[in-house]
């Protein structure tokens, strides 16, 4: 639906104003940086689009429930008892933001 | 390169697939001349994908992340025939007499066999249901004789045994309560002994397939006790095999530590600190040399093991993303991947230094055909 693009659209720009408003969002070197990182190592179990493997998929609709802080706590700090291992000692708050958001709003990386 | 379509009039002994896991294709390979011989795209999300050969070795099987089972041939270049079998799968094997296909799947969880003439279903192997409408992720599939499959279920704790003497009414045994969350397995080169790894608990578990009756046993249990258990920001892989005489080594999980095990006891034999979390631990072809990658951060090093000391006699680092290691079939050569470079690095296993390197595109699993002839590859 034509739609619900325009909405998607609406909603990543709004998703990005948010995250811009709590933290300035990484610079363009980085963000190329945490994009390779998100497709190769976070790949590596969420598979490189990002559709589950070992890890869950990371689509909009599996994270729909969650904040992008929410999402963000659980990169830097891991989901004990999971697979999932704690990001904090690569990434900082800044770019854990930054990446939930972009899951969030569904981008491919 | 030769042209796709065009076929080879050759052998392919010398032959292997480079997988290219960012474009979604492969590169065929010739170990003797360092060369590529072909390209094949379209292969999908090849994020994790391995290869298994046909008995002939002219066909590549290739297992891709999406799902994807891709039939290849190496003399022509060509895609034969592509199915999506799954949602998300996770690899795969080819059975003792050559005639079946058999795929693990995270989604819907299970395994499923196809004929490896057509790729045609034959059967289906739904996992346990550990919720509504979801199975088991399934993982550390491999081939075993008596035209069996073997294989763990990660969130059940589970081994099954299928046998295919008759491809379209599997008979499925099963060992429960093995231990937490299986993530991947091996067999012994002479497929007596499957050993799956556990990521919930230190422990790995056997099953000797010569005496199932006996059921799965824990081996090397508690290894890391009262240690920290480190984060892990890969999974090891214990597929590809490495014994090397009486000797296995294994990866631990969130220890820094290559496992020694004696295989005629299976007790503890040693452990070596190494470098980082290791993913992959291979044998040198003749058993006199261990080769470990590690997980990221520590992705860009490669670490060189004497079975006999257990010291380690060689450090260096390839590159960023050095993902996976193919030994040539005896073992003078070793292939690594080095995803970063776009390069497959070619090194000397005597002298241990690098003598070659081709180009490929962002590349990671490295497989020869020699694994043709080999249970369990």
């Amino acid at each position: 639906m034509p739609g619900s693009k325009i909405f998607r659209r609406i909603t990543v720009i709004a998703l990005s104003l948010i995250c811009l408003e709590v933290t300035a969002a990484p610079d363009l070197q980085r963000q190329k940086e945490l994009n390779y990182l998100l497709k190769h190592d976070c790949g590596s179990c969420h598979g490189m689009r990002l559709e589950g493997g070992l890890g869950p998929a990371l689509k909009p609709v599996q994270l729909q429930f969650y904040s992008v802080e929410q999402v963000a706590f659980t990169i830097l700090h891991g989901r004990p008892g999971t697979p999932m291992p704690p990001w904090q000692p690569f990434l900082s708050e800044q770019d854990a933001n930054w990446l939930a958001a972009r899951l969030k709003a569904g981008v491919r990386p | 390169m030769t042209h796709a379509g065009e076929c080879l009039v050759r052998g392919t002994g010398d032959l292997g697939v480079v997988i290219e896991r960012g474009a979604g294709s492969l590169v065929v390979v010739d170990t003797t001349k360092h060369t590529s011989l072909f390209q094949v795209k379209g292969l999908g999300d090849l994020s994790h994908a391995s290869a298994v050969y046909s008995r002939d070795a002219r066909y590549a099987y290739i297992f891709g992340r999406d799902g994807g089972l891709s039939k290849i041939d190496l003399l022509c270049g060509i895609l034969v025939k592509r199915v999506v079998q799954g949602g998300n799968s996770i690899g795969g094997a080819i059975s003792q007499n050559g005639r079946l296909i058999a795929v693990s799947n995270y989604e819907p969880g299970g395994v499923k066999v196809f004929s490896a003439d057509d790729l045609e279903l034959v059967a289906d192997i739904p996992a346990t249901r550990i919720s509504k409408g979801k199975g088991s992720k399934t993982v550390g599939l491999v081939d075993a004789p008596g035209q069996r499959f073997v294989f763990s279920l990660f969130d059940s704790g589970e081994i099954w045994v299928a046998d295919l003497s008759n491809p379209r009414s599997p008979a499925i045994q099963r060992f429960r309560n093995i231990g937490r969350q299986p993530y991947d397995a091996l067999i012994s080169p002479d497929g007596r002994y499957y050993i799956a790894g556990l990521f919930g608990e230190d422990g790995l578990v056997l099953l000797d397939l010569w005496h199932p009756k006996q059921g799965a046993r824990r081996i090397l249990d508690h290894y890391g006790k009262g240690e920290q258990k480190l984060p892990v920001y890969k999974m090891p892989h214990l597929e590809g095999w490495a014994f090397a005489g009486e000797r296995a080594f294994l990866p631990a999980v969130g220890h820094h530590e290559v496992l020694v095990v004696n295989s005629r006891d299976w007790r503890e034999a040693g452990r070596i600190q190494v470098h980082g979390q290791p993913i992959f631990v291979m044998a040198r072809p003749d058993g006199r040399q261990i080769w470990v990658n590690f997980a990221f951060p520590n992705n860009d090093t490669i670490q060189v093991i004497n079975t006999e000391t257990l010291k380690i006699i060689k450090t260096f680092k390839p590159g960023k993303g050095a993902l996976h290691m193919e030994f040539t079939p005896r073992g003078e050569e070793v292939w690594i991947s080095v995803r970063d470079q776009d390069r497959v690095k070619i090194y000397d296993t005597h002298s241990l230094e690098l003598i070659d390197s081709l180009p490929a595109d962002k590349p990671s699993g490295i497989f020869f055909t020699a694994r043709a002839h080999k249970t369990g590859l």
